[in-house]
């Protein structure tokens, strides 16, 4: 009788493993041996797509890199805080506004949390925000054209850590500073920190229907490092939470005078009041100095705004907006279920979680039961808002996300883990190594109201040996693991680009399908496009010349120029006539001290040269447009300063 | 014979598609393609199946040497072909009413058919030549001047129907909406000539 009933087992094993062969989409459970294998689960065949979008911060490169998953295969860099010699981002004389801040042209920034825009609490796939960690700064990136199209710098904020995160209808992006500094900025003795130094929470409004950023109002808070923040969700929905740390105010060796006191905060801001309060009139312009730039998808063309003014908010004026939650152990990651009714604190000195609840949060405060105040703001108890601590039995606590089926999935990066543990009974379910040292874990839709699942990326902070060695300096690695079944399955492990630190993913369909294709050219309201070869031509205005040249498969017109002079300056205006996917032009010009141009269809783009020494100098397209890519090409003449030869173009002659 | 006229005149009516949908459509599929580009020939002009196709044809067809694929206005056939078309729809018409109110037989049924096949098979072979003219009248300067391995210049002319094979490009040719409500309403015309031509033998 058992052996009869081992072949049935092996029957119906032979059986599910003919059937899970037909099975590639990855989302079969993950318990046991009759499952198709890892490779399996990750592998989208040639010409096949992937099934989510990822969207990986680059940390210390400044860009936001897309992924596929499960494939892990990287589909493009966008950058967004530095120049970007690869398509001429802040190279272009059209790009380089946007990295125009208040200390003038800052070429490079740290970005780290990508964040995609929502409506009711689900992504709706529009635009995805990202911070500048370094010079603060918010940017915003179209999910059409995958471009950045605005950037806006935080003043009074430094180390812009708590940030980019958006509320529930992408009303605010949040912008919380990690550095307590004086605000106004002045010339003070770094040792008069305590009760001196301000942390600036700042609420971005985000236009509806453009996605334009206008910083709406900053809460000026107590001198504590704002360290990270999530919107309420769901019953939450118009509070906002940010973990402190350093609640010490200690100005030197914070490693260790930060770390002194038991229990941080996490603040919670009730910003829905804040805005009230702001709308009728309440909170103080004080002067600023900050840069706007907003890039113009009809010009191509950014331009920068320099802001004089911002509103500040003194919590104290608005009873009822802000309250302090005690939270052990230096809390890092501050994340919100997609009910919205747990805040956990992921206390990263410590090897348990710390899980509020919201509805206790507000009994506490409906019943003031407070447990004295900082800086005037009060503290709710500890054991009143409390609703659970997981007993993880890892070690550094970091982020944590959710998969909208009541599980959550916390990193741990002194034990380097990820853990997944039940919602409400906070009961440890599975546990699997990290290869090393996670920061953050991103599900695709895993910080809404709706989580997609799937999968879950790791975003590893230490590679070591996990590829072929490349000498000291080697990119970050990731982990991708199955989180259909009851049992996270590793299946992927691959390098990324720069720093990912938080990444944002969502289902491919909400973006393929909008995916820009070509810019049109009958669009086109560059100043200095033209719309057809036609109209090419060279002005000079003093020693400023201006090519109005185009490209369209293989050739430039025009190709000849001549009567440019050394100490000219010279602009060439390239538009790109092509009006078919997947076929930009490039530009290079020898000797020029800038990066090449890339011209997308239907796009126009201007570099500029100073040619310094006599002679005929060529320039060639550098995208390998068509069979004939190498005859694109053309020549320039340079002749002496004191020359008497006149401009004259052409193509073909 | 009611019967058979309101075929008639049904089959000349769908006609009138033409004014509306493409009469033939032609692809051309290339590995860098997977979205092929095509155009669809209309009784009055030809227009991209996409919206830049057109453009993007002639952009390639530039490096064989091939003229730019013809507006309205080079063509005499984009204004006598809707001429003819409406005429024939509406001498159709007629016909039907004509003999819905007994005035004329079957016959006249049969009659248009013939006429309408000799102007399709007319229309087609002028289709067909001018394919031939563009698929072989070349810039003799073109930059990809191909031959044939006879020595003979390369044709580029598309299939006049089905598929074929021009360098990295798949072309097919068939027709479109248009073309097929013309097919369908002339086969209405000339069930109609049966039905007709039944009823009169059953009231002999």
């Amino acid at each position: 009788m058992k052996k009869y009933k081992i072949h049935i087992l092996s029957i119906i094993a032979a059986f599910a493993l003919l059937t899970s062969c037909g099975n590639n989409n990855g989302q079969n459970s993950s318990n046991g041996a009759l499952n198709a294998s890892a490779a399996e689960k990750m592998y989208v065949a040639p010409g096949e797509q992937d099934d989510y979008y990822a969207f990986m911060s680059g940390g210390y490169s400044g860009n936001l890199t897309v992924y596929g998953l499960p494939s892990g295969r990287m589909f493009k860099e966008i950058p967004v805080f530095s120049q970007f010699p690869t398509s001429g981002y802040g190279y272009s004389e059209e790009t380089k506004p946007m990295l125009n801040t208040s200390h003038g042209f800052v070429p490079w920034d740290d970005s780290h949390h990508p964040d995609i825009s929502q409506t009711n609490g689900e992504l709706d796939g529009r635009w995805i925000f990202i911070n500048g960690n370094n010079t603060p700064r918010i940017a915003r990136i179209s999910l059409s054209t995958f471009e950045t199209e605005e950037i806006i710098e935080v003043p009074n904020s430094a180390g812009n850590h708590s940030s980019s995160f958006i509320t529930e209808n992408t009303e605010y992006v949040v912008a919380g500073t990690r550095f307590s500094v004086p605000i106004p900025q002045r010339d003070m003795a770094i040792s008069d920190y305590k009760e001196n130094f301000k942390g600036s929470l700042s609420f971005i409004s985000v236009d509806p229907e453009h996605g334009h950023m206008d910083i709406k109002f900053q809460l000026l808070m107590p001198g504590f490092n704002y360290d990270l923040s999530h919107p309420g969700r769901g019953k939450s929905h118009g509070w906002f939470f940010f973990t402190t740390y350093n609640t010490e105010e200690a100005h030197t060796l914070q490693e260790v005078n930060a770390s002194q006191n038991d229990k941080d905060f996490i603040a919670a801001v009730n910003w829905k009041k804040i805005e009230e309060y702001v709308n009728n009139g309440g909170g103080t312009k004080v002067p600023a100095n900050y840069a706007h730039n907003v890039y113009d998808e009809s010009t191509h063309m950014a331009t920068t705004t320099m802001k004089k003014e911002v509103l500040t908010v003194d919590p104290l004026k608005v009873p009822g907006a802000v309250y302090f939650l005690p939270t052990p152990k230096s809390p890092h990651g501050c994340d919100v279920d997609p009910s919205g009714e747990y805040i956990i604190g992921n206390g990263k000195l410590s090897a348990d979680l710390t899980v509020h609840s919201f509805d206790n949060m507000i009994a506490a405060i409906e019943g003031k039961k407070f447990d004295g105040e900082a800086y005037g703001i009060p503290i709710l108890k500890f054991e009143d808002v409390l609703a659970g601590t997981v007993k993880s039995g890892g070690l550094g606590p970091l982020h944590t996300e959710f998969d909208g089926k009541g599980n959550a999935y916390t990193t741990f990066f002194i034990s380097s883990e990820v853990v997944k543990w039940k919602l409400g009974s906070w009961e440890v379910v599975d546990r699997k190594p990290t290869y090393y040292s996670v920061g953050h874990i991103m599900i695709p839709g895993g910080n809404s109201r709706k989580p997609f699942g799937g999968y879950a990326v790791a975003l590893n902070k230490i590679t070591k040996d996990r590829y072929l060695p490349v000498g000291p300096e080697m990119e970050h690695s990731a982990q991708i693991y199955d989180i259909s079944g009851e049992k996270m399955e590793l299946i992927y492990d691959f390098p990324t680009h720069g720093e990912p630190h938080y990444a944002a993913g969502c289902p491919a369909e909400l973006l393929a399908p909008k995916a820009k294709k070509i810019y049109r050219l009958d669009e086109n309201k560059h100043p200095y496009a033209i719309n057809n070869p036609g109209e090419a031509k060279v002005t000079r205005d003093g020693n400023e010349v201006h090519i109005y040249m185009s490209t369209i498969r293989s050739h430039f017109t025009p190709d000849n120029i001549e009567g440019i002079k050394v100490g000219d300056k010279v602009y060439f205006h390239i538009t790109n006539h092509e009006q078919d996917f997947d076929v930009p032009h490039g530009f290079a010009m020898i000797g020029q001290n800038t990066s090449e141009l890339l011209v997308m269809p239907g796009q126009t783009k201007t570099s500029v040269w100073e040619p310094k020494q006599v002679g005929v100098w060529p320039f060639y397209c550098t995208d390998f447009c068509s069979a004939l890519h190498q005859e694109m090409q053309g020549y320039v003449r340079v002749s002496p300063a004191n020359s008497n030869i006149e401009l004259s173009w052409s193509l073909g002659d | 014979m009611k019967k058979a006229s309101i075929l008639m005149i049904i089959g000349s009516l769908l006609l009138l598609g033409l004014f509306i949908y493409p009469l033939w459509n032609i692809q051309l599929g290339a590995p860098q393609y997977p979205e092929p580009l095509g155009m669809n020939i209309y009784i009055n002009g030809i227009k991209g199946q996409s919206e830049f196709d057109i453009q993007n044809i002639d952009g390639l067809n530039h490096y064989i040497g091939m003229k730019t694929l013809p507006k309205p206005s080079d063509m005499w056939e984009f204004s006598v072909f809707p001429i003819v078309i409406g005429s024939m729809a509406a001498l159709g018409i007629v016909i039907g009413l004509l003999a819905f109110f007994k005035k004329v037989d079957h016959r006249w049924f049969l009659g248009w058919f013939l006429v309408m096949t000799i102007l399709g098979i007319l229309g087609m072979y002028d289709f067909n030549a001018w394919m031939v003219d563009y698929g072989t009248n070349l810039d003799p300067n073109a930059i990809m001047k191909l031959q044939n391995p006879d020595g003979t210049p390369m044709s580029y002319k598309p299939p006049l129907l089905g598929h074929k094979k021009l360098l990295n490009f798949d072309a097919y040719s068939y027709p479109r909406l248009g073309g097929y409500l013309m097919g369908l309403g002339m086969l209405l015309t000339l069930v109609a000539f049966f039905v007709g031509k039944r009823s009169k033998k059953n009231a002999i």
